[in-house]
């Protein structure tokens, strides 16, 4: 290890790191703008300046920059020095010339890194005579502000948006003192991981819109540890709270799953918390002669008699959901019994997350954090479109992708942070990246082969790639394959034999368990010869691993049967619309065969709306739980706020329901970490939940930990038109968090973090006073317990595989094959209810190639129907010249195609132009097109002009 | 996602400009590396670049409009709105104004009726400062269009525009840069 | 001929060996391959073609001592050395590129190089590439050079005609392909990283180095950049050897160099002499001295980054270490005469204003803080300065001024004029603080009068 000295004082430290890096690691203050623990150094911004001096006679010494200097044995290096000092103050004092002074009104402002650096520097009189430049700002989406006024031209949002997030159309524009960062024209910002950039740019330029619309600062957001429901990859969050309504997603470090950075569905999707078809209280249908009914709403004590009646009256089955926690499923399970308890998925969709669970526990691949996806250097997407379906995952895979470079520049001794010499050294290299899906994803820029291919000859590449890489041994070539990819299979398979962390990726979403097969084949073989074989396997939800580890159920099919044969009296739904599950007819049969159906839920749809009673449920926001993700995380989630009126967390509900009827144990499940606890006890794959996080009764040093920041404003006043009297603070007696800022909210451990701060650094940047080296792993680290530990079960791994290998799929000239096609923004249920999420979102699509296009003459934005399952769909036409031939995707999810995924996969269906359609009017800013008519900007904008 | 295709615009490249592209780019490992020559060929040809000229490139070299926007609007003979037909480049540089050309500006400006980023009313020229054009030694410079002009004062600049009218000049903002900066009083 | 370039520049002096010009004469007609050849051209291209290597190539421009000539005189052969060569360099394309983008303000002698003799270029450039090992050549030129960029071309082609350039020249088995490349205008271009940038397309912001250029430049490749005139010495080297070029200098540096000098003297132009002339003979004998009624107050010795000198410098020999010695750099060898009669503030404004303006963008310091001294410069020129305003620009040039505080050498140029300036001719600040406006009256009018 490297010594160091700074201002006379010897320090070991690491080597390989840069200067700045160095002094943020031994704690020291050393401001920066430019740098990024993610995304290194290119020196731009000139902030991070100390003094080297040659040697001990050198009093005079040079200034270099703290994030473009290696350290090396024995420098000799001045922080505190005048002249460093003085030149990070001059600094500052230059980026301040054209920064307007409107901190009072800017979103930005108490987490602004540029406050805390001004601030830290000492910079305080404005010497500057001259006016302030001043820039037209631009409409960039529903999601993000901008406010180029504020700009300090760091670079940071470009770096991250083209060359970290792929992204290109944002970019930086003209020269010297105007450089401007924006769009080409007005539009909607296209890299479904634009919301970084709020979190990127170290000043007010671009920031949170949904938060600017209903804004707090952040010293005034109640906080706690959250994990995103967007997807199953289970990234971390932090939440913040105000009056009662969810104002932000913000990302939570965790160097294992998301690091610094998050999706959008993610960061926007969260706000169907505040939405308006949120149940406040329970409801009791009243039979208005409608079809729908009327509810009535009852007190939450009546609810529970209502229900704990329905329940004396014969037998009761339960369905629960893989969008709700672990607790809550178990408790549902043990309150109906195991034998009437669904697990709620659709059962395409539950055979395939057991098969991927299965395969995980089988297999001798690793199946790895995101953060292990990082270190892979060469990677097999089998089927899965991650960037719709798993997105925080393909930012990871990007940043897989400039392995090769980092290997090129180590090859020239350069530091895996110099950024920007790294990529001109490398300019289009990338690690190799091969990809077979139904039609080209965002991440083919980076691809160095990809195919479209249908659902079932995914999977025979992938068993020809296995087979390849076997050399025939353990398993048999794949008969008649085309020529072509014969030889595609046989470049993978060397390259993936030749990488030190091959990375396969596949998942559930095309419904096809040949496709999931066909990627844990390649990774048993490849794990024959190497030892670190990644096998990431994305599922469908949140909690999909989770809920599947409960163990099978019955399946929706055996629920139906067991219905129609009068087997149910009642039926509890837990967070879950059964019409996205399965047919509506199938749906409407279950639920006629059925007397009584109670929904807990926390928004309305279809099958609430169905319900004898509905009880009113807890978000993830206001309430505690665990899921699992798709790597088998397990991770735990905190309520943020208390629920209001009578909504309850599903868990509270259950456990109260299991008291009132004195069902056995219930009297021992009254808390939270009883129900996890009981249910870790009994459930081997679970066990491991209780150690996700410490309990209830956890204090750290004595104190509870606060959700609130110390400065937390306005107890009082916030209330003011009630009473000025400060209420009680509410009490948690479930979580050690308490929802107020007394406490102590320093060095506990990482799965309590409600949100970074630290004193002189009130933005996310703080976190790196929370970890030993910066881009580690927060000290004492990483939250969250994997459930499912690589090559545990080293038996016969490749027996396990049946080998069913497919037949090739022939396309037809007359009709096609059905497949899902996942959307980031409208695929998915929760987020779609988040008012900017639904903007981004569009309407469902039937996505067809261009012959078919042809042949049906029509456009992009006409109207396409379809014949399915004898329901005629009709949805807009979106031609991919990309997709694989024979074949017509829907967009899953959405308005019109809810249950698709779970009954239409592997239908051939006749496509034809629809009989009447009315195409819908551009809802973006299509500035883009160059003949559509001006939607002004300057109509379309803010004012542009700050005055200061 | 809500991905906004790219319509075909009308203004497509012609078969010359075509033509000459692919020149450069057979010198290139890498289709963007042709930016700055498609730029410059294209605007040969239109004399300046349009938003429906850049997006026609940009196609071509398979940029996105944005990436090719920040080298467009990063360079000084990048013209991102319309021009006349011909450019006066002037020359403001040191050794130049050490000889006086402030005061052949303000007699071009008087005889043309523009100043800095203006067109002539007739559309004939647009008056921009150039950096050092490398004759010094003849100072005061300019071009106009590709030809030097050496030695300027009162009366060459005269004879050079002899036959111009001075009328208002066409309101075109600032000159090579699409990103309008105005200046807003400071506190 | 509208861009006849250099009245002046063929002051007939017998006794001084012309190497660079040899083929410019006063009419400044350009040398086409006929006329190079009759007087010596690709004689050096011959040579080495039947027989030199590379690394005998290498040894001799070593040991000529010939020193780069776009500014920084960083000696060329010792710059050509870092390059990987043979087994030690990674298979693909090594890149040579000729920095014709000259825009330093009061520099004008590369497109005397280019338009008057465009094959001594092409020439220097392919025995360059050949001692590197190149398969790529780049003249990467300013676009406002429309008349040798046209000249460039045409010797281009007569050189792909002769086999002098493209696959297997004259037999040897060497190939070099070469391409002009026309800038968009932007002085930074000019810096070689930011050169390379704009060759690959981008925005001109510059690289930093580590990795040189000679290891990681153009396409991630090894790349050597080298001024105009560094390569127009080169075919002479090789065709009469290391001591001839030794010799011709006066003091330590080799070789000739093109003087120039502009601003309000009698006959401005520019000159090839011997490398260490003193600064008096050019500017007395060359330049005639200063235009009548005017005296010298100081001058830039090298283009607009480099520090004034003033009187007491005029015996000092033009040549890297005495300039550098006195305080200010040799620069490109164009001095810039301010005289007695031009406001030295309104001059150093001139110079900032320009790059401010031509700051990239990339680095704060440079990218704010040359906008904030031109304003400085503004209110003082203008009359509304203070006294303050004196220590604030004794501030910026601390802050801006040194290698390393910036991104790239542009801004710290850009300090050089002002601060030395400020130790020069403090009392013309002084006075327009005081006086609350500028005492000098502004020339509105080519007062040289001279009609062409
Ligand atoms: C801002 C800036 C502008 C420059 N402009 C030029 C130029 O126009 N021409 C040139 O030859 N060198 C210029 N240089 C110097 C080059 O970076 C580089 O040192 C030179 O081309 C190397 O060639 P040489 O070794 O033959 O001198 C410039 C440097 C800087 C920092
Ligand atoms: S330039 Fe370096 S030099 Fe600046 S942070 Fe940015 S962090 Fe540093
Ligand atoms: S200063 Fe104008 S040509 Fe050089």
């Amino acid at each position: 290890m490297p010594t160091i000295y700074i201002d006379g004082t010897a320090y070991e430290v690491e080597e390989g790191k840069n200067l700045l890096e160095a002094c943020l690691n031994l704690g020291l203050d050393l401001p920066y703008f430019c740098w990024h623990p993610s995304m290194g150094s290119i020196g731009s911004c000139r902030q991070c300046a100390m003094v080297q001096y040659q040697n001990e006679e050198d009093t005079r010494g040079r200034i270099v920059m703290g994030c473009m200097t290696p350290v090396t044995d024995g420098a000799r290096l001045s922080l505190q020095g005048d002249t460093a000092s003085e030149f990070r103050e001059s600094v500052i004092e230059s980026l301040m010339l054209n920064h307007p002074h409107d901190c009072p009104v800017c979103a930005e402002g108490g987490e602004c890194h540029l406050q805390d650096m001004t601030v830290m520097v000492g910079h305080r009189d404005r010497n500057y005579r001259g006016k302030k430049n001043t820039h037209r700002n631009q409409y960039l989406g529903p999601l993000i502000n901008h406010e180029m006024n504020r700009c300090i031209s760091c670079y940071r949002c470009v770096r991250f948006y083209r060359d970290y997030a792929g992204g290109t159309d944002l970019a930086a524009l003209a020269s010297h003192d105007h450089v401007y960062f924006g769009r080409h024209q007005d539009g909607v910002l296209q890299s479904e991981f634009a919301g970084n950039l709020v979190e990127v740019c170290p000043t007010g330029v671009f920031t949170d819109k949904p938060l600017v619309d209903d804004y707090s600062r952040k010293w005034d957001l109640q906080s706690a540890p959250s994990i995103c429901v967007g997807c199953a990859v289970g990234c971390n969050t932090s939440p913040g709270e105000r009056y009662g309504r969810l104002k932000r997603i913000q990302n939570r470090y965790n160097q294992q799953v998301n690091g610094y950075f998050l999706c959008d569905r993610g960061r926007f999707g969260a706000d169907f918390v505040n939405s308006e078809s949120r149940l406040n209280f329970a409801g009791v249908r009243q039979e208005d002669g409608s079809d729908k009914g009327s509810y009535k709403a009852i007190r939450a004590d009546d609810a529970l008699s209502e229900v704990a009646g329905l329940c004396q009256q014969g037998t009761v089955a339960g369905i629960g959901s893989p969008r709700a926690s672990v607790e809550a499923n178990y408790l549902l399970r043990r309150f109906v019994g195991t034998k009437h308890f669904s697990n709620g998925m659709s059962d395409v969709e539950s055979a395939l997350v057991n098969q991927i669970l299965e395969t995980l526990k089988n297999t001798r691949a690793i199946s790895p954090s995101i953060h292990q996806i990082e270190s892979a250097d060469a990677v097999l997407i089998l089927g899965e479109d991650v960037s719709n379906t798993a997105p925080r995952l393909a930012l990871a895979l990007r940043e897989a992708a400039r392995n090769k470079g980092r290997e090129l520049a180590a090859e020239m001794r350069l530091e895996p942070w110099m950024d920007a010499a790294i990529k001109n050294l490398a300019q289009d290299q990338y690690s190799p990246i091969f990809i077979a899906g139904v039609h080209e994803n965002r991440l083919n820029d980076i691809a160095e082969a990809g195919v479209s291919l249908a659902p079932d000859d995914i999977a025979r590449l992938g068993f020809a790639i296995a087979a390849e890489i076997s050399g025939g041994r353990a398993i048999d070539a794949v008969e008649n394959l085309d020529a072509d990819l014969s030889a595609l299979a046989g470049t993978i398979a060397s390259t993936l034999k030749a990488a030190k962390n091959p990375l396969i990726v596949s998942g559930s979403s095309l419904l096809n368990s040949a496709v999931i097969e066909s990627a844990a084949a390649v990774a048993d073989v490849l794990s024959n010869e190497q030892e670190n074989v990644f096998l990431s396997l994305s599922v469908p939800e949140c909690n999909s691993v989770g809920t599947a580890m409960l163990g099978e159920g019955m399946s929706f099919k055996d629920m139906m049967d067991s219905a129609s044969q009068g087997n149910i009296d009642t039926l509890i739904v837990l967070e879950n619309d059964l019409y996205r599950r399965a047919p509506s007819e199938d749906v409407d049969k279950l639920l006629e065969n059925i007397k009584q159906l109670v929904v807990l839920d926390s928004l309305d749809n279809a099958t609430l709306s169905k319900s004898q009673i509905a009880l009113p449920t807890a978000t993830f926001a206001e309430s505690e739980g665990t899921m699992v993700s798709s790597e088998g995380r397990a991770q735990r989630y905190y309520p943020v706020f208390v629920a209001e009126d009578d909504r309850l967390a599903s868990w509270q509900w259950l456990s109260e329901l299991g008291q009132v009827l004195g069902l056995s144990g219930f009297d021992q499940l009254e808390h939270f970490d009883q129900v996890e606890q009981t249910c870790a006890g009994e459930i081997p794959a679970l066990s491991g939940i209780a150690s996700a996080a410490p309990d209830h009764e956890f204090r750290n040093r004595g104190l509870k930990i606060p959700r609130q920041p110390a400065r937390y404003s306005g107890r009082t006043a916030m209330r003011a038109d009630v009473s000025v009297h400060e209420p009680k603070q509410p009490v948690d007696d479930e979580t050690p968090l308490s929802f107020s800022m007394e406490g102590l909210g320093v060095g506990q451990p990482s799965s309590l973090m409600t949100s970074s701060w630290s004193p002189g650094w009130n933005s996310n940047q703080s976190i790196q006073k929370f970890q030993d080296e910066a881009g580690g792993a927060i000290k004492g680290g990483s939250s969250g317990v994997r459930l499912i530990e690589s090559g545990q079960s080293l038996g016969d791994g490749l027996n396990a595989h049946t080998r069913s290998v497919p037949t090739a799929f022939h396309p037809s000239d007359t009709e096609s094959l059905l497949i899902p096609v996942y959307r980031v923004f409208g695929s998915d249920e929760l987020s779609s209810q988040a008012p900017a999420i639904a903007e981004m979102s569009g309407d469902a699509q039937f996505v067809i190639s261009s012959e078919s296009a042809a042949k049906l003459e029509v456009v992009d934005g006409d109207g396409v129907s379809a014949n399915i399952n004898g329901v005629e769909v009709t949805l807009e036409a979106c031609v991919d010249p990309s997709l694989a031939e024979g074949c017509v995707g829907f967009t899953t999810g959405m308005p019109g195609t809810e249950s698709l995924v779970a009954t239409a996969v592997g239908l051939i269906v006749s496509l034809r132009k629809a009989d009447s359609w009315q195409r819908r009017k551009p809802q973006l800013i299509a500035t883009d097109n160059p003949n559509a008519p001006t939607v002004t900007n300057q109509q379309s904008l803010q004012s542009g002009v700050s005055h200061v | 996602m809500s991905e906004q295709q790219l319509i075909q615009s009308d203004i497509a490249l012609s078969a010359e400009e075509i033509q000459q592209i692919d020149a450069e780019l057979a010198h290139m490992p890498q289709k963007s590396g042709a930016a700055i020559d498609a730029l410059k060929i294209v605007q040969r040809q239109r004399g300046w670049i349009s938003d429906e000229s850049l997006m026609a490139i940009a196609r071509y070299l398979d940029m996105s409009p944005e990436a090719l926007e920040g080298v467009a609007t990063f360079y000084n003979l990048i013209y991102r709105q319309p021009v006349g037909n011909k450019v006066v480049l002037f020359c403001d540089s040191v050794s130049c104004w050490i000889c006086g050309c402030d005061g052949v500006k303000q007699k071009i400006s008087e005889k043309l009726g523009v100043d800095y980023g203006e067109t002539t009313a007739d559309n004939q020229y647009t008056l921009i400062p150039v950096p050092c054009l490398g004759a010094c030694d003849k100072a005061p410079v300019m071009m106009v269009g590709d030809d030097l002009h050496t030695n300027l004062n009162n009366e060459k600049i005269d004879q050079i525009f002899s036959g111009q009218v001075s009328t208002t000049a066409s309101t075109t903002e600032s000159t090579a840069e699409s990103t309008t900066t105005s200046e807003e009083e400071g506190s | 001929m509208n861009n006849s370039l250099i009245e002046n520049s063929t002051t007939e002096n017998p006794l001084i060996e012309k190497v660079l010009t040899r083929n410019i004469g006063p009419d400044l007609k350009p040398t086409d391959m006929t006329a190079y050849e009759a007087n010596g051209g690709y004689r050096a291209l011959h040579k080495v073609m039947s027989g030199m290597s590379s690394e005998d190539c290498l040894e001799v421009i070593k040991a000529s001592n010939l020193r780069g000539r776009g500014g920084a005189g960083f000696p060329t052969g010792m710059k050509w050395s870092f390059v990987p060569m043979g087994d030690k360099c990674s298979p693909g394309h090594k890149y040579l590129v000729c920095n014709a983008d000259e825009m330093e303000p009061g520099t004008f002698k590369d497109r005397l190089l280019m338009e008057c003799d465009p094959h001594q270029l092409i020439e220097g450039m392919i025995l360059a590439a050949y001692t590197i090992e190149a398969d790529r050549s780049y003249i990467f030129i300013r676009g406002e050079y429309v008349v040798a960029i046209e000249r460039l071309e045409q010797a281009l082609a007569d050189c792909y005609k002769k086999g002098y350039l493209g696959e297997n020249i004259l037999g040897s088995g060497y190939d070099l392909e070469m391409h002009v490349h026309t800038s968009a205008g932007r002085y930074i271009c000019g810096e070689e990283t930011a050169l390379i940038n704009a060759l690959e397309g981008k925005r001109a912001n510059p690289r930093a180095k580590p990795p040189f250029p000679q290891v990681s430049g153009l396409w991630g490749r090894p790349t050597i950049v080298n001024n105009v005139e560094t390569l127009c010495n080169i075919s002479h080297i090789i065709d009469k050897g290391p001591e001839w070029f030794q010799s011709l200098g006066l003091g330590e540096d080799a070789g000739t160099k093109l003087y120039g000098a502009s601003g309000h003297v009698k006959t401005p132009g520019c000159w090839e002499l011997p490398i260490g002339t003193p600064v008096r003979e050019i500017l007395e004998k060359h330049a005639g001295g200063m235009a009548d009624g005017r005296k010298l107050k100081g001058f830039l010795p090298g283009g607009g980054s480099t520090d004034f000198l003033v009187e007491e410098h005029l015996d000092l020999p033009m040549d890297y270490g005495s300039i550098g010695a006195a305080g200010s750099r040799m620069g490109t060898g164009t001095m810039i005469i301010l005289d007695n009669q031009t406001c030295p503030i309104g001059m150093v404004l001139n110079l900032i204003r320009f790059f401010a303006h031509e700051s990239c963008g990339f680095c704060t310091p440079c990218r704010e803080g040359l906008p904030w001294t031109r304003q400085v410069l503004e209110d003082i020129e203008a009359g509304h300065g203070r006294k303050e305003d004196l220590d604030t620009l004794l501030r910026q040039v601390k802050y801006i001024g040194a290698i390393g505080n910036t991104h790239c050498a542009l801004a710290p140029g850009a300090m050089e004029p002002l601060q030395s300036a400020l130790k020069y001719f403090q009392s013309d600040f002084e006075a327009h603080v005081e006086q609350g406006c500028c005492p000098y009256s502004r020339p509105l009018e080519n007062q040289r009068g001279e009609s062409t």
